[in-house]
């Protein structure tokens, strides 16, 4: 029992009843947490613990760079491909190799398909029951939820009555057999939930529409990358040729017919943000205008890297301003008139800790930070003095010890949050148009449908506290699914113009044969993942893996206290939430799952010596 | 079947509606799906008799690609698996509940459909750090399985993590990740069907369920317990490349003549010869491409061990996963990358397998 407050100003008191949440579900990966709430049932401590270690980096060392994006590729099948671009993209930094400018723009055209599609089934899969309630819907007036529909997204053609009757009647038949599936032993009369039945309704159907859609925009990926989830990459290009109109062109990976199938993908995309992922965050985020907890670090203490530059800056660097569309840098103590330069080279920026991981560094090191490249991890599995339970049966973790497989990273020894809401605030201050327009109007149009609900309702214009909740975090992923969508257009029109001016290299081979590498070499490879920023680090050494490191979204934002007892933007953002029934932890799931979890991400370790660890002989 | 859940029928009973609104409804409905007369007493029968079969889909060291695969299928849809054919009622991705309801779903299953559910399981159970490398509900991962064997009828193996352990238990295995059949064996005597692939292909992962639905059976399985139906033919055998490797027509390198032309990736390292898949045949993404006709060659991700058999891009596949020692270049001619060396390599494969196929009937 104690109450302490942490160096980024979080009073954490553990002395009230004590809530556990594992598994927390909805996410990808292993995940526990706990909170203690207070005599109001008011948060007012929280623990994150990743619960699930795979060690792919040690799996690495001494195999061949080329073969790299394979193996961390499956880090995550929900993110697919972007850990696998970080990978290539370290091996072609570390060699110094530029790819052709097709193969950039297919590359980039997969990252923003993989965009939109995670955010898309994020939204609707994993976090949508959060806010939703499928009981409730059975409640609806098909008819009211036509005309609401109308109201919210007038283009979205499948709105008439009888659509919504046939879909609530399904509900209704699958909820009345008595077998509730994915729906069972949810929290579905707690006061939480705030929509309407024909909001419920509305949300619902579109829950299936989206199951319906995922299904095709990943085919983009199918097109390039032969599959998916894990589509194909490879180290130096593209492995998909384009041949337009030369023999044979019919059998090749990229023709007309291909190219024209993917534009028909992206233009179904574009359309399902449009109308029906943008409208519907902002529907739900009208009905709990009134819920604006959830914030924590997000809107003052943030960081990305910056994504989507032109091919001209890869390829020849930066000429001044960058031209970024998602401009990269951090926001520390809320200062957003101050945007500070990231480098994940720099030794200094990106550390990680494990004083509160169950991972040791050597002696007299244990609460440094290390840098990617200098990282080193060995497993150790240690419960605190004061934990309840055994260590295979824990009842309540201490996490004044150690009590995570998250390290913790920092950015020059600062907790952040990174993730779309990151993003936007970066591309806001900085002043990118697009992001600027999509904020204020969707501001505009979150009062819009406020008013209509509650005519007293006062306009919301404080823009920090807006976007610095759970609510504003949702809406900024939409908004970057949107964007994404839209840049694919681009991409798309830039990758027929550049093949109509006599281009259609995909690949180049010249640094392909390990012979030609230099003895050592080091890296660095970044991504606008769908969760945040992420970047690989890797270091060859004789044309092989030497050390390899992940440092991905969810160890910024799921990352335990570090040395200094900064706690990370998971617990942060819990702090202060009210439950209305503490043993049912809705609130707790809505504002985890506005981060969008990916725990197999998370936790990724490498041991520096890349000894064996200990073998347990299975029969 | 006798089961503590309420069929289709009961819950009608249960809102007040008599027997013979019921068979009304059942005739409604056959006439509804233009089905004579005599089907309304199948309807009525099966909706008396046969709720949706639950079915527990367990999550250990993966990456949720199985999942993520699973929800594109596109025949069945993925929806109409979940709300008419399934009871999926535990899924820790899709599922509404968490900690302790969602813990709950497990005790009630084993409780009310003891010996009927079916036992999914996407991802593999850690040996070391005592097991909790991989910790659900604060125990190891393990435990939860095992418990959920024991009562479960028959074990579906998804993916290659489950099947064969796949990326976490390539060498050295920091956590000593082993698969569903080898945790299970000496513990646990149950079916298990392995659809490995990482992930395997979405048409085949709702084909093996609809199948054991429809057909109230278990599929064929080949010897290593993989479904005949999708896995007994090489990537190789169908591929639409075929061809240029019988003419000898092979992209050398990247971005190549070859390459643009759509031949054959025997020489940047395809794995197609060796890879026991459905990817040439029922293709990936509602059939629109597999990984050769989008450029790359296959990895062969649905073959045991494939982590740790050499280079995707080398060219030396070693098919010892036959207890064979030797390289397809060993077994041909040691000679210069021409066509003669891949067909003669390619010939000692089919050999070698057609002798060893001989050997397991």
């Amino acid at each position: 029992m104690s109450v302490l407050v942490t160096p980024n100003n979080y009073k954490m008191d553990n002395s009230g009843k004590r809530i556990v949440v594992d598994p927390v579900t909805r996410i990808e990966g292993h995940m526990r947490c706990e909170v203690n709430v207070d005599e109001n049932n008011v948060i007012q401590n929280a623990v994150s613990t990743g619960t699930m270690w795979r060690g792919l980096e040690v799996i690495l060392r001494g195999r061949d760079p080329r073969d790299a994006w394979a193996f961390v590729e499956r880090i995550c099948g929900v993110c697919t491909g972007c850990h696998a671009l970080a990978s290539v993209r370290s091996v072609e930094d570390a060699l110094g190799i530029i790819i052709p400018k097709n193969a950039y723009l297919i590359r980039e055209i997969m990252a923003k398909t993989l965009q939109v599609h995670d955010h898309i089934v994020h939204f609707y899969h994993l976090h949508a029951l959060d806010w939703v309630n499928p009981v409730n819907a059975l409640k609806a007036d098909p008819k009211a939820t036509s005309s609401l529909q109308q109201l919210v997204s007038p283009s979205h053609p499948k709105s008439s009555p009888g659509y919504f009757k046939d879909i609530q009647t399904r509900i209704r038949k699958f909820i009345e057999s008595g077998q509730l599936g994915i729906f069972k032993n949810g929290y579905w009369d707690n006061p939480a939930y705030k929509l309407s039945p024909e909001a419920d309704l509305m949300a619902l159907t579109h829950y299936l529409e989206a199951l319906d859609f995922q299904k095709e925009v990943v085919k983009i990926h199918a097109v390039f990358g032969g599959k998916n989830p894990h589509p194909n990459y490879m180290v130096g290009g593209v492995p998909c040729a384009i041949n337009m109109d030369g023999d044979m062109s019919a059998g090749a990976p990229v023709n007309m017919e291909r190219l024209n199938f993917v534009k028909a993908r992206i233009d179904e995309a574009c359309a399902f943000n449009t109308n029906v992922y943008v409208p519907d965050v902002i529907a739900i985020a009208a009905y709990y205008k009134d819920w604006m907890y959830g914030g924590g670090i997000g809107a003052t203490d943030l960081m990305d890297y910056g994504a989507y530059q032109s091919y001209e800056e890869y390829a020849l660097g930066k000429d001044g301003k960058t031209t970024a569309k998602l401009p990269g840098g951090a926001i520390i103590g809320g200062d957003w008139s101050t945007v500070h330069p990231v480098d994940p080279k720099d030794p200094e920026q990106v550390q990680e800790f494990v004083t509160h991981s169950w991972y040791d560094y050597p002696e007299g090191m244990e609460d440094k930070g290390l840098h990617p490249w200098d990282g080193i991890t060995e497993a150790n599995y240690k419960l605190g003095d004061k934990t309840v339970g055994t260590s295979t049966n824990v009842q309540y973790l201490d996490e004044s010890a150690k009590y995570s497989w998250i390290k913790s990273p920092r950015w020059r020894g600062h907790a952040v949050e990174v993730g779309p809401l990151s993003r936007y605030i970066l591309g806001y201050v900085q002043g990118n148009e697009y992001i600027v327009k999509q904020v204020d109007s969707s501001l505009v149009r979150f009062n819009a449908v406020c008013k209509i609900l509650d005519p007293a309702h006062q306009d919301v214009t404080d823009l920090k506290a807006f976007l610095g909740s759970t609510l504003g975090r949702t809406l900024a992923r939409a908004l970057e699914s949107e964007y994404c969508a839209e840049m694919m257009v681009d991409d798309w029109h830039s990758l027929i113009e550049n093949i109509k001016n006599g281009d259609s290299s995909t690949a180049n081979t010249e640094k392909w044969d390990p012979e030609t590498w230099p003895d050592e070499a080091r890296g660095v490879g970044v991504v606008a993942a769908p969760r945040g920023a992420m970047a690989h680090w890797i270091v060859i050494k004789n044309g092989k893996i030497a050390n390899y490191q992940c440092v991905v979204p969810t160890t910024w934002n799921g990352s335990p206290r570090d040395a200094k007892g900064n706690i990370g933007a998971f617990e942060a953002s819990l702090m202060g939430t009210p439950m209305a029934r503490p043993e049912e932890p809705v609130e707790i799931l809505r504002t985890l799952h506005s981060f969008d979890p990916c725990l197999a991400c998370s936790t990724h370790v490498m041991s520096e010596e890349g000894e064996e660890m200990a073998v347990v002989t299975v029969r | 079947m006798s089961s503590s859940v309420e069929t289709f029928y009961e819950v009608m009973r249960r809102q007040g509606i008599t027997r013979r609104s019921f068979l009304k409804y059942c005739s409604l409905t056959a006439a509804a799906l233009g089905l004579g007369p005599a089907y309304a007493n199948k309807i009525a029968h099966a909706m008396e008799t046969k709720p949706r079969t639950p079915v527990i889909w367990l999550h250990g060291q993966e990456c949720t690609c199985c999942s993520e695969s699973f929800i594109r299928s596109a025949h069945p849809l993925a929806k109409d698996v979940v709300l008419s054919m399934i009871s999926l009622d535990y899924d820790d991705l899709l599922m509404a509940a968490a900690g302790h309801q969602a813990e709950a779903i497990l005790e009630e299953t084993v409780e009310k459909h003891k010996g009927n559910y079916i036992l999914a399981v996407e991802g593999n159970a850690p040996m070391n750090q005592e097991g909790m490398s991989c910790s659900i509900a604060g125990k190891p991962f393990s435990e939860q399985l095992l418990e959920m064997a024991e009562h479960c009828k028959v074990i579906i193996s998804w993916g290659s993590c489950a099947s064969w352990g796949c990326v976490q238990a390539a060498k050295p295995n920091p956590t000593q990740s082993i698969p569903v059949h080898t945790f299970l064996a000496g513990k646990v005597d149950k079916p298990i069907i392995k659809v490995p692939g990482c992930p395997p292909i979405a048409e085949v992962m709702t084909g093996v369920i609809t199948y054991m639905l429809t057909f109230d059976r278990l599929p064929e399985l080949d010897r290593q317990g993989r479904p005949k139906m999708f896995y007994s033919q090489r990537i190789h055998d169908k591929c639409y490349r075929r061809p240029h490797f019988d003419a000898g027509q092979f992209v050398e390198s990247w971005d190549d003549e070859g390459a643009r032309k759509g031949y054959c990736l025997y020489k940047v390292g395809c794995k197609g010869p060796t890879t026991y898949n459905a990817c040439s045949t029922v293709r990936w993404n509602e059939g629109t491409s597999f990984p050769i006709q989008a450029g790359h060659g296959c990895i062969g991700c649905s073959e045991e061990g494939f982590w740790d058999k050499g280079s995707f891009y080398s060219r030396d596949i070693e098919i010892n996963a036959f207890g064979i020692e030797a390289r397809a270049d060993d077994v041909g001619v040691a000679a210069a990358a021409t066509l003669g060396v891949a067909v003669a390599a390619h010939a000692a494969i089919s050999a070698v397998k057609a002798a060893q196929k001989k050997g397991d009937e």
